[in-house]
């Protein structure tokens, strides 16, 4: 039927239209969100450089701590992950990157005899390890695209009652490194047992400062210290982490946006080129109608095409 | 001469300029003032207000839950996993907190969870300048 394909096509290019207008809604919102987790982070920053500075003072001034924080095990034998994605999708590979990282590093592990614990940090990664039965130990979510402080604590608690009790010898964090604006990696590092402080302090500025004096006394200090340092080492993770959701977001979202502008000019080509068949053949049939009445009649006066048309009621608006 | 402050917590910089005086409290060694000169120093806080006075003459206040002083050449850095500024302390969240840890402290006296809930609650309602008639410490 004459113009029911392009109905179709008019219909198709209106809901390819509305998609687009809530794509690029979705991609403004992350652009802005992006520039406020970056603010973030950025400000997050002098705390967790402090305390750095602060442990590598201590180690300067000759403080040595058994603390359980760094207890290495010769033979590891579970690991705990913390894996933090997103809550939603809707974010290009962001999630899809960190499940795959974190599911290879857990099934390495197995393959190796060792047993795993999941921190699920964001609802996506909950769902994905639960739909392929895996274990998970505890889940947290609702604040992947703006974390607090106290999210990284609540997190840093399980961590830690975990390790402390002996449970996991050592803890994985997995997460995406916000790297630039146009950059992001998911990355394994290393959480527990925190390197020795040895290690931490190289600078040669720490040492120069030695001949500090310590309140309560160099491992009294530590002993609080250590905990804070796990503390504000997991939020940074879970801000970077939301930076890089909220780009990747952008990215996804600035595609599609550019996929449905050029869905809608393929089909607005292909709706016209339907009108235009739609109309063809209309003034096909007249004219073969007003041909065939002319030969019927034998009249030698030739029919009066625009007479006809508009005897059919064809506008020709 | 002034020395160079700051007053970092995990989400923010609270303070951050030139200083005559920082005034904390470490754990083991009572209420502490560093003044320009002070000894390098990396001292654990204890629930207290920390008061910072400013070049102008000034004193900023905090409510401080935890955290760390350290000293070193002319500049004071205090670390805090929790502070609030005393001009955003909510007062009447602070007396109910302090009601229900009391309440607490009567059932079970020990519990270090309590004892912390009761400190940070009096330190909140001295640093927003309401005076708490119970001189537990």
């Amino acid at each position: 039927m004459p113009g029911g394909a392009e109905r179709v096509l008019r219909r198709r290019i209106g809901s390819v239209k509305n998609t687009k207008k809530i794509t690029r809604a979705m991609e403004l919102i992350a652009a802005t969100r992006v520039a406020r987790a970056q603010q973030r982070a950025k400000a997050a920053r002098p705390y967790s450089e402090q305390l750095t500075s602060v442990i590598e003072n201590l180690a300067a001034g000759g403080a040595e701590v058994d603390h359980p924080l760094l207890r290495q095990v010769e033979k590891v034998e579970t690991v705990a992950f913390v894996i933090c994605a997103g809550d939603r999708g809707l974010a290009g590979p962001y999630n899809a990157q960190v499940l795959r990282t974190a599911e290879r590093e857990i099934q390495a592990l197995r393959a190796e005899g060792g047993d795993y614990r999941i921190l699920a940090v964001g609802r996506k990664v909950h769902d994905y390890f639960a739909f392929r039965n895996y274990r998970i130990d505890s889940d947290y979510a609702g604040f992947t695209d703006n974390p607090t402080f106290d999210d990284a604590v609540a997190i840093a608690h399980r961590v830690r009652e975990l390790f402390d009790s002996g449970d996991v010898d050592q803890v994985e964090l997995i997460y995406t490194e916000f790297v630039s604006l146009g950059t992001q990696r998911a990355v394994v590092r290393r959480f527990l047992p925190l390197e020795p402080i040895s290690v931490v302090s190289g600078s040669g500025d720490a040492a120069a400062l030695a001949g500090f004096s310590f309140e309560p006394s160099a491992e009294g200090v530590l002993q609080d210290l250590l905990p804070r340092y796990v503390e504000a080492r997991l939020f940074t993770a879970l801000l970077d982490a939301a930076a890089s959701e909220h780009a990747n977001r952008q990215r996804a979202m600035k595609a599609a946006t550019d996929n449905a502008e050029e869905l809608i000019v393929k089909l607005s080509r292909a709706m016209n080129r339907a009108r235009q068949e739609a109309i063809t053949t209309e003034i096909m049939e007249i004219v073969g109608g007003a041909e065939a009445l002319g030969a019927d009649s034998g009249s030698s006066e030739e029919p009066n095409l625009e007479e006809m048309l508009l005897a059919t009621g064809w506008s020709a608006t | 001469m002034t020395m160079q402050i700051e007053f970092v917590s995990p989400e923010d910089v609270l303070y951050s300029g030139e200083g005559d005086q920082v005034v904390a409290r470490t754990r083991g060694g009572g209420e502490i003032a560093f003044l320009t000169g002070h000894e390098p120093f990396i001292g654990s806080l204890v629930p207290c207000e920390v008061r910072v006075t400013e070049a102008s003459g000034s004193v900023a206040r905090f409510a401080v839950r935890g955290g760390f002083v350290s000293v070193a050449g002319p500049r004071v850095t205090v670390l805090s996993d929790y502070a609030i500024p005393a001009t955003d302390i909510d007062v009447a969240a602070a007396r109910s907190d302090l009601t229900a840890a009391q309440a607490a402290e009567q059932a079970d006296p020990n519990d270090p969870e309590v004892r912390m809930a009761l400190q940070w609650a009096e330190v909140r309602l001295a640093a927003a300048g309401e005076g708490v008639d119970t001189a537990t410490h």
